[in-house]
C-alpha cells in the first residue's frame, strides 16, 4: 500500500554515477502504536556529507533520525517498516547487531547529557569502556576528540573534574568529542543547538564542518540558517494535517534554498510557515 | 564623603511583627493562665493545647485590626503549618531525651568492653557489659546487608531497567513482603533452618531472618532511586554502542551510587531494633561469639540485650542498651548522609 502511495524516487542524489552512499533508507514507516507517524521515507546519505532534515515541529525529523541507528525502537510502542542499509547492509538485520550500529552510527542529542558520575576524561572515554574496548593511547584519543570537538583548549587543565560542572554549550561539545572518540561512520545530531547560546553553537557549527571529511552527518534542525550553513544536502519533512509525516522535496542545500520545486518548501525555507 | 550603603533585607522578620508576635504571645499566656483559675482546667498538657488555641484566635483577632481577612486567614494557616510540624517532631526529641536521660548515667567504658559472661544480673549496669550484644547485632546485620544488598539491588534492576513481563508481579511480591509481621519472618527462619539444616539457634539464622526484613525496603528504595536516573543518560549510552548490562553498570548505577547507599541505610535502620525475630532466631547468649561460630552458636544482638535485661527487672541496663543501639542507628545515618553529599559534591 505505502509503496502505491509513493514513488519510488531516491530523494538526495546528487552525483548518480559515483554515488557514494553512507546511509540508504528504503520506504520507510514509523509507527508509535497504532499511530503512524512517517511514511514511505526513501533518502540516500552520500558518505562525508552533511544532510539536514528540516520542516516543522512533529513532522517525524527526529523518529526518521532515531530509526537510522535503531533507537526509536526503545520506545516500547514503536514500530516500523521499511529497511535502512549502512554500507549496503541491512541495520536491522541478523548480520548487525543492535550495539554495533549504535556503536558505528553515533548520535547527540538536543539536550546535553554527559555522564554525571565521570570526569570530562571518563565521559570522553566513556564509549570505549562502554563497548568493552581499551584504548591504545587513551590521552592522545582524548586530546584528539575534544580538539575536534573545539574544547580542548578550555578544559586541558580540568580533565578530572566533572562532566556536570561545565556549562551548557561546554556540556554539548563534550558530548560530541564522547560520539567522535569511538570513530563513527555516521554522526546523527538530533537539534544539537537549541539548547545553546549563539556562541556555542557557532563552535559546533565549525566542529559539524571540520569532522565532515571523515564522518557522515546528518542533522536535525528548526534553524533554517543554521541549515544553510552547515549542509550540503537537505530533505524537507511536512505532515499534512492527521497524515504521517513525507518528505516533500530533497536535494542540494543551494537548490533547496535557491530555487526549491515544491512550492511548500519555498514557502517553509523563506519563514512563511512552521 | 560615601555614605555607607545600608542593604535592605526584605526577608527578615520585621521588628514591628516581631514586637506584635510576642505581645500576643504574652497575652495568650495571661489569658489562658486566667481560664485556669477562673474554670476547672489544670495539667501542662491542657495548658499548652488552649494557650495555642487562645493564640490562634488572638492572632486573628490583632491581624484583623491592620489588615484584611485573607491575611489574617494566612497568619492562622501558617501558626497551624508550624504547630503542626513543631507537634511532629516531638515524639522524636522526647524519645530521644528520655533515652538519653535515663541510658546515660549507665553508660561506661565498661558497656563496649565487656560481656555479661558470669555477671550477677543484679550487680548493676556499670558491672559487666554488651559487648557480645553489639558485636552480635554488628555481624547479624552485616551479614544481612551482604545476603540483601545485591538482591535488592537486581530487583530493583528488573523492575526499572528490564521492566520485564513480570514486572507488575514482582513488585506487588515485594510490596506485599514488605508487609510481612517481623516475628512471622522469625517463624519462617525457625521452621526451615532452625528446626532443620541450621541445627540450632545460630547468628546466621537472625541474619537471613532481618534480610526478609530488609529486602522490600532496599529493593523497593533503589527502585524509586533508578526511577530518577535521567533517561536521557541510558539513551546517551546505548548510542554509544554500549549492551544493556554495561549501561547499568556504569552509567545508570554509579549515577545512582549516593541514593542506593541510603537505600541501604534505610534498610539497616529498619532492621537493626528488630527484636520478635531474634528470639526465635538468635535465641541470645551472655559471651561474645566469635565471627567463625556466631553462623552455629546462639547469639546475643541489642535488641535482644535490651528485651531480656527487662525481662530480668534490670531497666537501668536495658535503657543503656537502648542508648547505644539508638547511637549505632544514628551513626550510620551520619555516614549515609556523608556519602550522598560527598558524591553530590564529586559530580
Amino acid at each position: 500500500m505505502t509503496a502505491v502511495m509513493q514513488p519510488g524516487t531516491e530523494h538526495v542524489n546528487t552525483n548518480p554515477a559515483s554515488a557514494d552512499i553512507a546511509l540508504r533508507a528504503t520506504d520507510v514507516s514509523c509507527w508509535f502504536g497504532k499511530r503512524k507517524v512517517l511514511e514511505g521515507i526513501n533518502l540516500a546519505i552520500p558518505r562525508h556529507t552533511v544532510v539536514a532534515l528540516i520542516g516543522p515541529s512533529g513532522c517525524g525529523k527526529s523518529t526518521f533520525l532515531r530509526t537510522l541507528n535503531r533507537m526509536h525502537e526503545l520506545v516500547p510502542s514503536a514500530a516500523l517498516a521499511g529497511s535502512v542499509e549502512l554500507d549496503g547492509k541491512d541495520i536491522y538485520g541478523n548480520e548487525l547487531r543492535p550495539s554495533e550500529v549504535r556503536k558505528r552510527i553515533g548520535m547527540v542529542f538536543q539536550k546535553p547529557n554527559p555522564f554525571p558520575a565521570m570526569s570530562i576524561r571518563e565521559n570522553v572515554l566513556a564509549g570505549l569502556k562502554l563497548t568493552g574496548q581499551k584504548s591504545d593511547d587513551a590521552d592522545q584519543l582524548v586530546e584528539w576528540a575534544l580538539m575536534r570537538a573545539s574544547l580542548w583548549n578550555e578544559v586541558r587543565d580540568r580533565l578530572d573534574t566533572p562532566g556536570g560542572s561545565l556549562s551548557g554549550g561546554q556540556q554539548q561539545r563534550l558530548c560530541i568529542a564522547r560520539s567522535l572518540a569511538v570513530k563513527p561512520d555516521v554522526l546523527l545530531m538530533d537539534e544539537p543547538c537549541s539548547a545553546l547560546d549563539p556562541t556555542s553553537t557557532r563552535r559546533v557549527e565549525e566542529t559539524i564542518s571540520e569532522v565532515s571529511a571523515e564522518v557522515t552527518i546528518v542533522i536535525v534542525t528548526h534553524n533554517m540558517q543554521q541549515a544553510q550553513r552547515v549542509s550540503d544536502e537537505c530533505a524537507f519533512f511536512l505532515a499534512e494535517e492527521n497524515q504521517p509525516g513525507r518528505i516533500v522535496e530533497a536535494g542540494s542545500t543551494e537548490q533547496m534554498f535557491g530555487n526549491p520545486v515544491d512550492p511548500r518548501t519555498n514557502d517553509y525555507v523563506n519563514g512563511r510557515f512552521g | 564623603m560615601t555614605v555607607a550603603l545600608r542593604p535592605r533585607r526584605p526577608n527578615r522578620i520585621r521588628p514591628s511583627d516581631a514586637i506584635r508576635s510576642f505581645g500576643v504571645i504574652a497575652a495568650s499566656i495571661v489569658l489562658t493562665l486566667g481560664l485556669f483559675l477562673v474554670t476547672p482546667l489544670d495539667g501542662p498538657l491542657g495548658f499548652v493545647v488552649l494557650g495555642f488555641a487562645v493564640f490562634v484566635a488572638l492572632q486573628y483577632a490583632v491581624v484583623r485590626q491592620i489588615m484584611d481577612r485573607k491575611h489574617a486567614v494566612d497568619h492562622i494557616v501558617t501558626t497551624l503549618v508550624y504547630g503542626c510540624a513543631t507537634l511532629t517532631a516531638m515524639p522524636l526529641v522526647l524519645i530521644v531525651g528520655t533515652v538519653v536521660a535515663k541510658g546515660l548515667p549507665g553508660l561506661s567504658l565498661n558497656f563496649f568492653t565487656k560481656t555479661l559472661e558470669g555477671v550477677d544480673p543484679a550487680s548493676g549496669p556499670k558491672v559487666g557489659g554488651a559487648l557480645h550484644a553489639i558485636t552480635g547485632t554488628l555481624t547479624q546485620v552485616g551479614f544481612a546487608v551482604i545476603v540483601t544488598v545485591p538482591f535488592g539491588i537486581l530487583t530493583a534492576v528488573y523492575l526499572t531497567e528490564i521492566k520485564g513481563r513480570f514486572t507488575g508481579i514482582v513488585r506487588l511480591l515485594v510490596d506485599a513482603m514488605s508487609g510481612i509481621p517481623s516475628i512471622v519472618a522469625g517463624l519462617f527462619i525457625y521452621a526451615i533452618w532452625v528446626v532443620g539444616p541450621g541445627d540450632g539457634f545460630s547468628g546466621l539464622a537472625a541474619a537471613l531472618s532481618l534480610s526478609i526484613l530488609m529486602l522490600p525496603t532496599v529493593a523497593r528504595t533503589t527502585e524509586e532511586i533508578l526511577k530518577l536516573v535521567d533517561p536521557s543518560l541510558r539513551e546517551a549510552s546505548l548510542a554509544l554502542g554500549s549492551p544493556e548490562w554495561r549501561t547499568v553498570w556504569q552509567v545508570v548505577l554509579p549515577t545512582a551510587r549516593a541514593g542506593i547507599v541510603t537505600a541501604v541505610i534505610l534498610g539497616i535502620a529498619r532492621v537493626a531494633g528488630e527484636t520478635a525475630p531474634l528470639l526465635l532466631t538468635a535465641f541470645g547468649n551472655d559471651r561474645v561469639v566469635n565471627p567463625g561460630s556466631a553462623l552455629s552458636e546462639p547469639q546475643s544482638a541489642l535488641p535482644l540485650f535490651i528485651f531480656q535485661q527487662l525481662a530480668q527487672d534490670q531497666r537501668e541496663r536495658a535503657w543503656t542498651g537502648a542508648l547505644v543501639l539508638i547511637g549505632l542507628v544514628l551513626i550510620l545515618f551520619m555516614i549515609a548522609r556523608f556519602v550522598s553529599r560527598n558524591a553530590k559534591t564529586t559530580r
